[in-house]
């Protein structure tokens, strides 16, 4: 009773502090967000009162002791559901801002609404709120299973998720209202910054304290990667957030480096949010998932710590490759190219460890939509780790860099590796996590595959050609030794490319609508009456003994 | 595996123990960064003096801060590449030294617009006034937004000391006279009548003018075509190619 009602007092303080902290605000995007604290605040004493199974009382398909099993699945189904919800407001921004490059008067004259205020919210919903409620849910459900133990510190556990929403809802709503750091993929402000690290410092707690308390002698080695993830991100986050705010009582603040020292920190932090946030987090994903539903074990025990240790020790050293041919000191280019092509080997180590784990198990494409999928996320997994270090030859960035080709390899990684193997293991939680046999619709996760890969397949030809052929129009020379282009012929130029790429995002965004259908039924209980896979009808005729025949 | 006890290291020890398995993941993205990032904080070579470069005016820095809240830095560079077509295009390829006092760098990823670092004094601020206002009235295939809100927004003046202290904690040499007078030199910038001597004085170079056509109130598109016209006008880039090395 005394920790319940001294929760409940922190919390009070807590909307306290943001209430004041609002009326005192010195711009307006800082009082609205502290308002927005104060409400969660609020809603966090109310919940800390109802021992927090308020929701899980209001939703039964949420939760609700219905479906308890064994392991504390709670917050792993909140956060399956987030992960499409976000999905999809990520998706879609992605599509409107895809689409304002080809018709700018979608910019709709606000400033709310102009694509350079948007881009970072499609950025951060798909990478932060899509991506990182997907791990953390994930890491939930698979440190329980591999250690064989229930979370440490449940109630923290919900902090987590909860406190990661907050973070995710004051990042977005501040990106429309302009209060950004204008750090690429760490744009939000210095309190948001704040925040996000003590949600992830408690990840880290539940996470380790999980492992800590595991039941099982080794710690399995999706494990080695979550926990590399969730401890390299603390140490970018925190320093290439450093900034000094102009006052407690306002959003502005400035970064503590500047110039050169600043780009190289950001990059830093930039590539590694690709390497560790992006990449081993999704791989620790592929390690579970890829050999559960293929129901053979990983490939090679020896490739995983190989790959394991060469990856993270190498990842970190490749961010100068985003500054070539900048005012960054040569040496430190040359060395971020020399390691991203180096990198190219762990990262197909673990392409290798997870397609190769299909072993015997091949004929499950051709059956089983979500391998499929897996084999898809995996192929897209080698494509874009074999082009990021060929962009980062300085040769090929300096045609590349500034281009959309960038956009392209980007979206090739997140759309096929990152996109694809969540959709594949959403669609294997999601009927074990409310307890039905199967999805609702697997011809319908059929049609999900088809329609992101050829989304992904439209929208990275498109910024391949779009990419390359600006690239080149940049440099090119005529016989009478002037440049032949003015910059916005170029920009108009690339008109087709970008419809061919918002009608790839359009096909991948209804891929992500049939899957919400498909994930809805299911939660509701209901199973489709549908026609198997693949069908092999029985032919009498050939059902006999082969008699060889001689030859004439 | 078979469990025989092995001789020396084996990774089970770390798979065992999580303690040792995170401080060992730590220490193995701790090295690069150590060995790349730490370096560029005290190798004087990095960022080579030139003359010329000084911290932004008050003005200067308000457009700067709207330059980020509107998010410019997604489709426009600041750092032209030392290539012939580059130069051609942009002008003399950006130093080190150029973007000392800029806390963030705006150096850029993408170009869906051109490279702005040295876009200061190209075009008119008439020509900045419609451009930003309407981008298709000037060049009609752009498909830049249109930002006509930021003429009708008056800059919040009041705060200026507050700006130029923090960057001063950062380490942009601003004097204590120039943070005391952060929000007249702000106002002198704009204000076609005001007596801009003290201001110019503190911030060699400096343009001071009505900007966005309204003298009457000095407003965000004032700041930001002040921030746009001085970009790249700092530094003489003539006396710069002394210090060039020969490769």
């Amino acid at each position: 009773m005394d920790s319940l009602l001294s929760r409940v007092g922190v919390w009070f303080f807590l909307a306290l502090l943001a209430f004041m902290a609002m009326a005192l605000g010195a711009d307006q995007a800082y009082s609205v967000h502290m308002g927005i604290v104060c409400v969660a605040a609020l809603l966090a004493m109310a919940a800390s009162m109802n021992k927090f199974d308020f929701l899980t009382q209001r939703f039964a398909a949420i939760g609700g002791p219905a479906l308890q099993s064994q392991y504390d699945d709670d917050p792993i189904r909140w956060g399956v559901i987030a992960t499409m919800f976000w999905g999809i407001a990520g998706f879609t921004v992605g599509l409107i801002i895809a689409l304002q490059l080809a018709f700018p008067l979608l910019n709709l004259n606000l400033e709310y609404t102009t694509f350079g205020r948007l881009r970072p919210l499609h950025t951060s919903a798909v990478i932060f709120a899509f991506g990182g409620n997907a791990l953390i849910a994930t890491s939930f459900y698979v440190v329980q299973r591999t250690c064989r133990a229930r979370l440490a510190f449940p109630s923290l556990a919900r902090f987590v998720f909860w406190g990661y929403q907050l973070f995710i809802v004051l990042a977005a709503t501040g990106y429309i209202m302009g209060v950004t750091e204008a750090k690429e993929y760490a744009e939000p402000e210095w309190y948001v910054d704040i925040w996000l690290t003590v949600v992830w410092v408690s990840y880290l707690a539940v996470f380790v304290g999980t492992l800590v308390k595991r039941k099982e002698p080794h710690i399995y080695v999706a494990n080695w990667f979550y926990l590399s993830f969730i401890i390299t991100i603390a140490m970018l986050h925190l320093v290439n957030n450093l900034s000094m705010p102009v006052s407690i009582f306002g959003s502005k603040s400035y970064s503590a480096f500047a110039g050169v020292q600043d780009a190289l920190t950001q990059w830093w932090y930039g590539h590694n949010a690709v390497g560790f946030f992006l990449t081993a987090g999704f791989l620790a994903m592929m390690y579970y998932f890829v050999p559960k539903q293929a129901e053979r074990p990983v490939y090679s025990y020896r490739l995983s710590i190989v790959h394991f240790w060469s990856l993270i020790f190498l990842y970190i050293w490749a961010g100068p490759h985003h500054l070539h041919y900048t005012a960054l000191p040569d040496w430190a280019q040359t060395l971020g190219m020399v390691f991203s092509i180096i990198l190219w080997m762990p990262s197909w180590g673990g392409m290798i460890n997870g397609l190769m784990t299909l072993n015997g198990a091949w004929d499950k494409i051709r059956t089983d939509p979500i391998i499929r999928m897996m084999v898809m996320a995996l192929a897209f997994y080698g494509m874009s780790t074999f082009e990021g270090p060929m962009l980062s030859i300085k040769a090929v960035n300096s045609l590349s860099h500034y281009t959309d080709w960038t956009i392209g390899h980007v979206h090739s990684g997140a759309l096929g590796w990152n996109g694809m193997i969540t959709f594949a293991c959403l669609y294997y939680l999601f009927p074990r996590l409310w307890g039905r046999s199967r999805m609702y619709s697997l011809r319908m996760i059929n049609w999900h595959f088809w329609l992101s890969t050829l989304g992904i397949v439209f929208y990275a030809s498109a910024m391949w050609v779009s990419g390359i052929m600006q690239g080149l129009m940049w440099r090119e020379y005529g016989a009478d030794g002037y440049l032949v282009y003015s910059f916005v012929e170029t920009v108009a130029a690339m008109f087709p490319m970008y419809l061919i790429r918002a009608f790839g995002g359009l096909l991948y965004l209804s891929g992500a609508l049939v899957m919400v259908y498909n994930v809805w039924m299911t939660v509701a209980g209901h199973l489709r009456e549908e026609k198997p896979m693949t069908e092999t009808p029985h032919n009498p005729e050939a059902d006999r003994p082969y008699v060889a025949v001689p030859a004439e | 595996m078979t469990s025989k006890p092995e001789a020396g290291f084996s990774h089970k020890k770390l798979e065992r123990n999580v303690t040792l398995l995170g401080l060992c993941a730590l220490g193995a993205v701790a090295i690069g960064g150590i060995v790349e990032i730490a370096p560029l904080f005290w190798i004087d070579s990095t960022v080579e003096k030139v003359d010329g470069m000084r911290p932004y005016t008050p003005l200067e820095l308000t457009g700067r801060n709207i330059y980020m809240r509107e998010g410019c830095y997604v489709c426009h560079s600041q750092m032209i590449r030392p290539f012939k077509d580059e130069i051609e295009r942009y002008g003399p390829y950006s130093l080190a030294a150029e973007s000392m006092y800029d806390h963030p760098f705006q150096w850029g990823s993408k170009r869906t617009g051109p490279d702005l670092a040295r876009v200061g004094g190209r075009y008119s601020d008439e020509w900045h006034r419609a451009h930003l206002k309407d981008p298709r009235s000037v060049v009609p295939e752009s498909i830049m937004p249109p930002y006509a809100f930021l003429a009708e927004k008056p800059v919040k003046v009041g705060d200026m000391s507050g700006h130029l202290t923090a960057l001063s904690r950062v380490g942009v040499p601003y004097t204590k006279e120039a943070i005391a007078a952060a929000d007249a030199d702000l106002v002198a910038q704009a204000d076609p009548n005001a007596d801009a001597a003290a201001l110019k004085a503190r911030y060699p170079k400096a343009q001071a003018r009505d900007y966005d056509g309204n003298p009457a109130q000095v407003t965000e598109m004032d700041a930001v075509i002040a921030y746009l016209q001085m970009l790249g006008t700092l530094v003489d880039h003539q006396k710069a190619k002394a210090f060039e090395q020969p490769r």
